[in-house]
């Protein structure tokens, strides 16, 4: 066996934020030529450690060399400068500028003085035709491609650094099938270029198509670390997910009781999501599992009439409804609460009392008074711990801020909740508090739906499990099942009894 | 302690500042000119502020839902000569046309905020718009002058008041209606409709979710500020008198109190009582440097420092209190991993020397 | 199963520049026939020439405009520049021909700090734009109100011809305001600076994180910016003769500036628009003026004819979907 020295190198990787270790004692090596997996549950630190080679993130220990040069990068700029590049989720372009102009931007060439368009425009498309693109206008504004063609721009001014390390942070989690064949022709170019590349993502079916070494994090350390061909999708999906169940699921509360049927959707669609039927029970926990993009906050959304359905039919309670908008939902007692707490749940500026009242006063203002005076009381039994109900929701902890999101939609006594992420980047103390509310509110006869990445949780809290793929529900599945099984139709990988094959 | 030392700190806050300058200000006119403190000078002095500190109340609402009112000036020139023209010397006519004054503010006001919400116009180009299309429709009507002052009963709204009473000698009536609208504002904007105001200026996105119905909150932002140049007018008609000139730069004048009462010009934070006392502070400082000798043009270049320090310095200090947080160099986007950190995954450096201002 | 044959037909957005100046041609058509309608031939050599003449001033301006915004800022000290520039001009030269050069490079010199006085409030003091300007033109013109009480100085006989004369319809104000145009256009496309105003105002967070020096491109916008305000203060003197501290404001330059500038397809927010556009947008202001003065329009209601106009531009504008998440199904039902 050849051993040729590779080109990044990194030992004994840590990293921890605000005192939580998120990476320990991570080895990793990338060879020039091959394609590298670097495959994990969320939030077992493939996300972290990609950022640290990126130069986003400075390590707290260990080494990393780049060509055999030991190096310590403090912005992205100067990973990018020694040829290590990264290709995130969100792209870093300029839509109204030309995809020359955003390969170059802060490198325009530049001929007697003057920006050498010319040149410029005529070099892209030589770096385009080495990744094998001939239908991508150097001169077409960004913003009028694809997210597939926004990605190889992405790529492409990787190349113009020369990149011998390409990170490529999910890049399916967006494409359609005959996109993922494109990307599929660049990587086999790059690899011939002699570019290693990092490849984080969940698809494995797309792992095991394109990597020659697969490394497993979990928990923030490494599993393992080894050629492709030594693992199959079962050992692969058993190294990245057994584990001791460590968190506390607490039980249904005595006396809970499924009852009838709260929320039912029938052939539900929208430009995301397809084919939807659902019943949601009162007193029930349905759990949402399934990867990036496949559809889960969408239909969360729909429900909610953030992103309505255009087909289908919702009915509440027995009685068809209509949810063009979150207003109608939060009249008729849906609530959300979103993935995304800092940029859609709460205002940030605002107090904590005024972020709890926030809906009542928008939908039910003449409850205020009321609302006002039980928020306290449902603030200390949340245990949200604040300078007050003064204090601006900015400083508070995640836990703490995701606590009074939840005190906020209490305050308008839903019937159906949904509940998207609702534990992401809280502390245990909290996850358990959220966990308990769930209990307490199915116990009143709420119906939930929650949505999450964290397959404990999922197999924890449901009493039934739906695993979206592609937009569509692919299976549905008893709360016995084992992680593996869940996984595997995220993946599109079912093969055993127990739910729908996927493709 | 405690609280006398938090409230030291909120004095020298952003929010608090304007209070300290003020109080500064009050003091130092005092000393030039010790009758300034005498309840009668000192009445009059407010009558003097008021147009300028309703008008602030109006220009408050509009940016802290995060959005900006440049047609203000114009609509209160609108107003004055719509009195002028139309009361004439008949003080029968002053109700009704008063009335009409009210429901032509309103309708400037419904169609600035439509226009912003729906057609998504910024507001900036659409309150630009509305001023042309206000100075010159009014100019146009009048044929370009402002025909006299009005009667008197109407105008004793602007300049009179409450005679003969003890210790202050007269109470303007523009000094109760400012007192009157300023308790209005503060307890409207304690109402769950003014705070869902202040949230959709801090994330719509998160009011929008929250159920609120943001097109029609803004609207009436904007009403509320167009009502507020109404009656700025009305008071102006007795104060100042009707010519074409009245009103002119009012937006811009409200805008400096508003911010230097420490509300931030994108939404969500301030306070209503502290827009009102940057227009007293301005017009304290006014009053300063024309007591100081200082030759009235250079008003405005002391009202383009003021505005810039006061910015500058709200910038400054939100710096120094989110240093913890700031220096994130990757746009920020969906939050990473479950277990990326608690609150923020905060990156742990700043961007390399070099590539920074 | 090929790559290339299953591509989405990507949506070609028309340039906005063309929609201005598509616009530009409906205006000019429409006015021709308004014109005519009361006996008078739009294209005349006297109505090009008061049109073009109409144009110079305001061109100058909003082309120093353009680049403001497009780096997501503003600047409403122009008017006060205007006039400072002018007086400044017309009592350097004080009547004499030999004093143009001093007068001119004084006046732009004085512009070019005041440019750089916004744009260091606006990238160091972190002050927006909109602030900043509005200061420091209130600066300027308690300057002005205070040391100038009316009309001074005297701009020489030669300095005169620029404002008046010109090459059969064509004024030579409107043949400078052009060549200042195609100069400021090659700056945006042919130098790293004027790239890098595209990408600050498109975003300050890619910029910065793909290296810029993100301050330099925002102050050379506002120095480029009150030069060519000086420029039209210059003009303005040529044409009265002398300098005035009310030039600059009688006009509403801040705001018509920046209106021709949106009107133009230039985004408010930065990052997108052209020069050519915003000289579509003035000529568009322009042609409405004149034909407006031909059909004997009471003067104030042009300014009506204004607002509305901006507005319905932006409006139509602002109608541009942007297509974030990438639909994965029709509206239509999909077969399972």
């Amino acid at each position: 066996m050849t051993t040729t020295a590779p080109v990044l190198s990194a030992r004994g990787i840590e990293k921890g934020f605000f005192g939580v270790t998120v990476l320990k004692g991570i080895d990793i090596d990338l060879q020039p030529g091959t394609v590298h997996g670097l495959v994990g549950e969320n939030g077992a630190g493939k996300s972290t450690l990609m950022k640290i080679i990126a130069g986003v993130y400075t390590r707290d220990a260990g080494t990393l060399a780049v060509g055999g040069t030991e190096k310590s990068y403090t912005h992205p700029l100067q990973a990018m400068r020694d040829g290590v590049a990264t290709v995130f989720q969100e792209f870093n372009l300029l839509p109204e500028r030309s995809v020359a102009e955003n390969v170059f931007l802060g490198r325009e060439p530049r001929r007697y003085g003057f920006v050498d368009t010319k040149g410029m425009t005529r070099r892209t498309s030589e770096l385009l035709a080495e990744l094998g693109i001939d239908f991508i206008d150097p001169t077409a504004s960004v913003g009028s491609l694809t997210v597939a063609e926004q990605q190889v721009v992405e790529i492409t001014k990787a190349l113009s650094f020369d990149a011998k390390v390409i990170s490529m942070d999910e890049p399916t989690a967006a494409l359609a099938d005959h996109e993922v064949e494109l990307l599929y022709g660049i990587i086999e170019r790059l690899k011939q270029r002699g570019v290693a590349i990092l490849y984080v993502s969940h698809r494995l079916k797309e792992i095991f198509d394109l990597c020659d070494t697969i490394t497993v994090l979990k928990d923030g350390a490494l599993v393992s670390s080894g050629p492709a061909s030594d693992l199959t999708t079962d050992e692969l999906v058993r190294r990245m997910v057994g584990r001791s169940i460590s968190t506390f699921f607490p039980p249904a509360v005595e006396g809970t009781a499924v009852g009838d049927v709260r929320l039912a959707v029938r052939g539900g669609g929208n430009a995301h999501i397809d084919g939807i039927d659902l019943d949601l029970r009162a007193g029930e926990i349905v759990g949402v599992a399934g990867l990036q993009g496949s559809g889960r906050t969408e239909l969360a959304e729909a429900l909610f009439g953030a992103a309505p359905l255009t087909r289908g039919s919702i009915a509440l309670d027995g009685d068809t409804v209509t949810v063009p908008s979150p207003r109608r939902a939060v009249k008729q007692g849906i609530a959300l609460i979103t993935e995304d707490r800092k940029a859609q749940g709460l205002a940030l500026n605002q107090s904590v009392l005024d972020n709890a009242l926030l809906v009542v006063r928008a939908v039910f203002p003449g409850r205020t008074g009321a609302a006002r005076q039980a928020v306290p009381g449902v603030l200390t039994s949340l245990e949200v711990s604040s300078r007050g109900t003064g204090q601006e929701v900015q400083f508070l902890s995640g836990g703490n801020q995701q606590k009074v999101v939840l005190a906020k939609w209490l305050a308008t006594k839903p019937r159906v909740v949904l509940l998207d992420e609702p534990t992401r980047g809280i502390d245990v103390g909290a996850k358990v508090a959220v966990y308990q509310l769930m209990r307490d509110l199915a116990k009143e006869g709420v119906a939930i739906l929650m949505i999450s990445s964290e397959l404990p949780e999922v197999l924890g809290m449901s009493d039934r499990i739906l695993v979206m793929h592609d937009g569509r529900v692919a299976a549905e599945l008893e709360p016995g099942v084992s992680e593996e099984t869940v996984l595997a139709a995220a993946t599109g990988t079912l093969r055993s009894s127990g739910g729908e094959v996927a493709l | 302690m405690n609280r006398v030392r938090s409230a030291a700190i909120t004095l020298v806050s952003p929010r608090g500042a304007v209070f300290l300058l003020l109080a500064i200000m009050l003091v130092a006119i005092t000393v030039l000119n010790p009758n300034f403190a005498e309840p009668g000078q000192f009445i009059r002095f407010v009558q003097r502020v008021a147009p300028i500190a309703i008008v602030a109340i109006g220009q408050y609402f509009v940016i802290v839902s995060g959005e900006f009112d440049l047609s203000m000036g114009a609509l209160i020139t609108a107003q004055v000569v719509i009195a002028g023209n139309l009361i004439g010397q008949d003080e029968s006519k002053s109700v009704p046309v008063l009335l009409f004054m009210i429901a032509f503010g309103i309708v400037v006001g419904i169609v600035n905020g439509l226009v912003t919400t729906l057609l998504k116009v910024p507001s900036f180009i659409v309150t630009l718009g509305m001023m042309l299309a206000l100075s010159g429709g009014v100019l146009f009507w009048t044929g370009g002058a402002a025909t006299g002052n009005p009667a008197d009963g109407f105008r004793q709204i602007g300049r009179g008041g409450i005679r003969d009473v003890p210790i202050v000698d007269i109470i303007p009536f523009s000094v109760i209606i400012l007192v009157v609208l300023l308790a209005l504002a503060i307890w409207f904007s304690k109402r769950p409709f003014g705070r869902t105001l202040i949230a959709i200026g801090d994330s719509s996105t998160a009011a929008r979710f929250a159920g609120a119905r943001v097109w029609q909150v803004k609207t009436t932002a904007f009403v509320i500020s167009s009502l507020t140049a109404t009656v700025s007018g009305v008071l102006l008609v007795g104060y100042a008198g009707v010519h074409p000139s009245v009103g002119q730069g009012y937006e811009f004048i409200a805008i400096t109190a508003v911010v230097l009462g420490g509300v931030v010009l994108g939404g969500g934070r301030g306070w209503v009582v502290a827009a009102v006392a940057g227009a007293f502070a301005l017009e304290a400082l006014f009053t300063l440097l024309n007591f100081a000798g200082i030759p009235s043009t250079l008003r405005d270049a002391i009202q383009g420092g003021i505005i810039i320090l006061a910015v500058a310095y709200s910038a400054t200090t939100f710096r120094a209190r989110r240093k913890g947080h700031s220096t994130q160099t990757l746009p920020p986007g969906k939050e990473p991993d479950a277990n990326d950190g608690p609150a923020q995954p905060a990156p742990q450096m700043s961007p390399a020397t070099g590539s920074e201002h | 199963m090929s790559t290339a044959a299953v591509r989405p037909r990507r949506r070609v957005p028309l340039d906005s520049t063309l929609i201005v100046y598509i616009a530009l041609i409906g205006v000019i058509a429409i006015g021709a026939i308004l014109v005519a309608s009361v006996g008078r031939n739009f294209f005349s050599e006297g109505n090009i020439r008061d049109i073009l003449t109409g144009m110079s001033v305001l061109g100058l301006v909003a082309v120093g405009q353009t680049l403001v915004i497009l780096t997501g800022s503003l600047d409403l000290s122009v008017p006060y520049v205007i006039s400072l520039s002018s007086l400044l001009a017309a009592e350097t030269m004080k009547g004499y021909s030999g004093n143009i050069i001093q007068g001119v490079l004084i006046a732009l010199g004085i512009a070019a700090v005041i440019g750089l006085a916004n744009g260091l409030i606006v990238t160091k003091l972190k002050v927006n734009g909109f602030i900043a300007t509005l200061g420091i033109g209130l600066i300027v013109k308690g300057y002005l109100d205070t040391f100038y009480k009316g009309s001074s100085g005297s701009v020489p006989a030669e300095f005169q011809y620029i404002g008046a004369t010109g090459i059969g319809p064509v004024p030579i104000s409107t043949i400078i305001m052009l060549a200042l145009a195609t100069l400021v256009f090659l700056f945006l496309r042919r130098t790293r600076t004027g790239h890098h105003i595209y990408a600050v105002g498109g975003s300050l967070d890619v910029a910065r994180l793909s290296g810029l020096r993100t301050a330099q491109p925002i102050i050379v916008a506002h120095v480029i910016c009150s030069v060519t305000a000086g420029m039209a203060g210059l003009l303005l003197a040529s044409r009265l003769g002398v300098g005035s501290p009310t030039v600059g404001s009688q006009g509403g330059y801040d705001l018509l500036s920046i209106a021709a500038v949106v009107l133009g397809g230039t985004l408010l927010a930065g990052g997108r628009g052209s020069i050519w556009g915003t000289i579509g947008g003035v000529a568009i202001f322009a042609v409405l003026n004149s034909v407006m003065s031909v059909m004997q329009v009471n003067p104030f209601l042009k300014d009506v004819v204004r607002g509305v106009v901006i507005v319905v531009a932006v409006a139509v504008y602002t109608g541009r979907v942007i297509e974030q998440r990438r639909a994965r199904y029709g509206t239509k039902e999909v077969a399972k």
